[in-house]
């Protein structure tokens, strides 16, 4: 079987886990927990193999046009993280991998409604954003030792803060008491805005042939609502959206409860949030702004030119440290610090996806 | 009444020494950098007013850009609000440090005392455990199970006072865990004092060097002149493409330098493997072709019978292949040589050599004339139908090679940074400072004696791990206790 039979099976089952996961938290029944978990980990370990695969078809590829290359320069040079195919497919990769030691170690399953949305939006996202599956041969700038560990410690920490985000959220969502607070209003108004673009760009998705959508992004961005032709269409999508957006904070507590009777306590998620960010910030900082520098250096004569991607990873850096120090230091536990992990997810996805989607700059190659 | 005497000196630490102003510093430069990341730096002034055009129009551009140009936004990350910013964080890191550090070092040197029974059991990680055996054997077998976990191990007696008589045992272990934020507030300081060393006693510049000649300067992007001290050569530059695409595999040059007169270093070099003498590196980093530049075509002659040859030649020039007597004349060159899809024609798709090719017309005494297209990197196309072959190594002379050029001395301070930055931070996080006391009393219950076992410790983090440590010390010492007791 070839990596991507793997692959596609490995999709299937994340989004299986995820409507899971969603339903164990509505059903609570401990089958339904299990289920999920088991599609969760069958989905991983298919994900493994799959990525082996690849990383065995990319070598014998790699050595077939470098045939003096050694064993291990080949290996290094053939680890599929060369696009933004490749790499998101390792960004789930990663999630899925902190997700599970999270649910281990606290024999808690509830997060998951939290984290397999993170995975299948990254899956759904392959499909739109037009990037190449195929193996491709390895640009001059990427034919280094460093390639391998700057993505994998960047995307372990990328990962981690993913989780922090799932359960900062899921905190914020425990700790409201009424509808009327700035916090709830606000962020049920984000998270419905953000599920309104995602529901125009399925309805884009849906209305395109096949190779439109590789150009989804680019050309046809919410075409087929908001920025429609036919001006009865905007108005439906506005009408909509508006009604959605309310729906979202009018119910959007329901889902207080049953966290609440998940067993899940405030203690326990901000306590995911801290320890997700205490992993992620030495591996990001290492990973993806050191070993970044140093090979940027090595590649181009500078380890530091404020490129957008730079600047995004440090923007990143700013927000988590600024997590670690308020949490530490000056006592912010708890909401606002729960505010600052959702905000630090959220420079994690511009500096991961936002760069190389819509600024322009250096590291264009896909992570 | 006499006012309060506030030191203007301890009013200055004060402020510089509070968190609230790292997180105002952080969430400022956090903000601010964002700016940068949208709005096009170092560009020109067209590119600033039709990016602006987009947002407030065309009218309004150039307002908008003169006001943002009077606070460097368009290089902002060299203005000098954004260096303010950066010194205010460096105090701020520095003054937070030096306050905090005593603090942090005093509580680290006060040696661990005894817990009293009722103080441990208030601790975030407890165990219990009653094992049958005297209350010597059981504190041994506590005492080398804990000392072999990596403890020193200290012991007091306790309890006298309510007529009991207990044994302590505590110890801790990760105190230096304590200071790595220290580690990395220092490795901070050092990237930033690099940085400045890299800024003032260094330079970043480029040079574009055609192949076979020379320089012994470089040019920084404002166009000044910087003397390298020596001179550099291009032998020769080569873009190496994956086979049968147009994807690029190698960037090549061959350089040389010359210092003295003397030639001391030949190094091809690539992207990721860059050339350093005296402290100047040399990177490869663009290339391209010299307008109206006439290249020689350097060929290799493999004749079927008779001696290799390898020859140079201008276009229009002619060669003989060694013991034949077939001339060539080399009439054409493409730098990019395809077939059209639908007329079959011959064409040219680039300026660049993505794919060089060269047109020789051949004439063999008796035999007529013909021409034939060689493919630099397709050679089977040099393989004549009589067997003689004909190697197209290169079209030199036309291609230039472009070199960043940058000397930083603060380069291997910033290394040494990130080393002790790597460092601070797993000392930080991925080790805790954890404290444990193990009280060992005899006890009497429905008028059997056994020996209770109560552990407890604190950790700086990581409270699960101490807990599985815990579970492993009492685990081992219950288990040599018991099995003692078996044996006897």
């Amino acid at each position: 079987m070839s990596s991507s039979a793997f692959f596609d099976i490995s999709a299937f089952a994340y989004l299986l886990a995820m409507v899971t996961y969603v339903s164990y938290l509505i059903v609570r029944n401990k089958t339904v927990g299990v289920i999920a978990t088991s599609l969760a980990v069958f989905g991983f370990l298919n994900q493994s193999i799959a990525f082996s695969v690849r990383w065995v078809n990319s070598y014998h590829f790699w050595i077939a046009s470098n045939p003096t290359s050694s064993f291990i320069e080949s290996l290094l040079r053939a680890a599929p993280l060369r696009n933004l195919y490749e790499s998101l497919i390792f960004f789930v990769w990663s999630l899925i991998l902190i997700y599970l030691i999270v649910e281990f170690r606290y024999k808690n399953r509830s997060l998951g409604a939290f984290v397999t949305p993170i995975a299948a939006l990254a899956l759904v996202f392959i499909d739109v954003s037009g990037t190449s599956k195929e193996i491709q041969p390895l640009i001059p700038a990427l034919q280094s030792n460093w390639l391998l560990f700057h993505v994998l410690l960047s995307f372990l920490g990328y990962a981690a803060f993913g989780v922090s985000f799932g359960a900062a959220a899921a905190y914020i969502v425990i700790i409201t008491e009424s509808r009327k607070e700035k916090t709830y209003i606000f962020w049920s108004i984000i998270t419905g805005i953000f599920l309104v673009v995602l529901i125009g760009m399925g309805f884009d998705y849906f209305s395109l042939t096949a190779d439109q959508r590789a150009e989804l992004i680019k050309n046809y961005f919410l075409k087929a609502s908001f920025r429609n032709p036919s001006f009865g269409i905007i108005t439906i999508s506005w009408v909509a959206s508006m009604a959605f957006v309310f729906a979202i904070w009018r119910y959007g507590l329901g889902l207080k409860k049953i966290l609440i009777n998940l067993s899940l306590t405030p203690e326990m998620l901000d306590d995911i949030t801290y320890k997700s960010i205490a992993i992620g910030f030495p591996l990001f900082t290492i990973g993806g702004l050191i070993m970044g520098a140093i090979w940027a250096n090595s590649a181009w004569g500078k380890y530091w030119t404020w490129d957008p991607k730079e600047t995004w990873s440090l923007i990143t850096w700013f927000v988590y440290a600024l997590y670690l120090h308020a949490r530490f230091v000056a006592g912010w536990r708890g909401k606002r610090g729960a505010i600052l992990a959702v905000v630090g997810f959220i420079a994690v996805i511009s500096t991961y996806l936002g760069v190389n989607l819509i600024l322009s700059g250096l590291h264009s190659y896909g992570g | 009444m006499e006012k309060e005497k506030t030191n203007i000196f301890d009013r200055i630490w004060n402020f510089f020494a509070s968190v609230k102003l790292t997180i105002v510093i952080l969430i400022i430069l956090a903000l601010s950098s964002i700016i940068g990341t949208i709005l096009p730096q170092q560009a020109a002034y067209d590119k600033n007013i039709e990016f602006l055009a987009g947002f407030s129009g065309v009218e309004g551009a150039p307002t908008v850009y003169n006001l943002l140009i009077k606070l460097d936004f368009f290089d902002m990350y060299h203005s000098w609000w954004f260096i303010v910013l950066l010194v205010l964080f460096s105090v701020n890191l520095i003054i937070c440090s030096l306050e905090r550090f005593p603090k942090t070092l005093r509580f680290v040197n006060t040696p661990l005392k005894p817990l009293e029974e009722k103080v441990l059991k208030t601790l975030p990680v407890k165990k219990e455990l009653n094992v049958r055996a005297s209350l010597n054997t059981a504190k041994d077998e506590v005492l080398n199970s804990f000392s072999a976990s990596g403890y020193t191990v200290f012991s007091a007696t306790g309890g006298e006072e309510t007529g009991g008589n207990y044994v302590q045992l505590y110890s801790q272990k990760g105190k230096f865990s304590r200071f790595g934020l220290y580690i990395v507030h220092l490795s901070i300081l050092l990237i930033l004092i690099g940085a400045i060393m890299g800024a003032r006693l260094g330079f970043s510049g480029y040079l574009n060097l055609p192949e076979g000649e020379a320089s012994d300067v470089a040019y920084t992007s404002g166009g000044k002149t910087i003397p390298l001290g020596f001179t550099v050569k291009c032998n020769w530059y080569n873009t190496e493409y994956y086979s049968g695409i147009d994807t690029p595999q190698d960037f090549r040059s061959e350089l040389v330098v010359i210092d003295g007169g003397r030639e001391v270093i030949k190094k091809v070099i690539e992207v990721n493997n860059p050339l350093t003498y005296k402290g100047i590196t040399f990177y490869q980093s663009s290339y391209g072709v010299i307008p109206d530049a006439v290249g020689k075509f350097m060929l290799k002659l493999i004749p079927k019978n008779g001696e290799e040859k390898t020859i140079e030649l201008k276009i229009g020039e002619s060669f003989t292949i060694p013991g034949t007597n077939i001339m060539g004349t080399i009439v054409k060159f493409s730098p990019a040589l395809t077939r059209d899809p639908q007329t079959g024609a011959l064409a040219t798709y680039s300026d660049s050599l993505v794919n060089p090719a060269v047109a020789i017309e051949f004439d063999e005494t008796g035999k007529g004339k013909f021409t034939g297209w060689i493919l630099k990197r397709y050679p089977e196309t040099g393989i004549m139908p009589d067997g003689n072959r004909i190697i197209f190594t290169d079209y030199w002379g036309v291609e230039y090679t472009g070199l960043q050029v940058a000397k930083d001395p603060g380069k291997w301070l910033i290394y040494f940074a990130f080393a002790v930055m790597t460092i601070g931070l797993y000392v930080a996080f991925f080790m805790s400072h954890k404290k444990i006391w193990i009280t060992v009393a005899p006890e009497t219950s429905g008028g059997k004696s056994f020996v209770r076992i109560t552990a407890g410790g604190s950790a700086g983090k990581n409270k699960l791990s101490l807990d599985r440590e815990l579970e492993k010390i009492l685990s081992k010492a219950s288990h040599t206790i018991e099995g003692g007791a078996k044996n006897e």
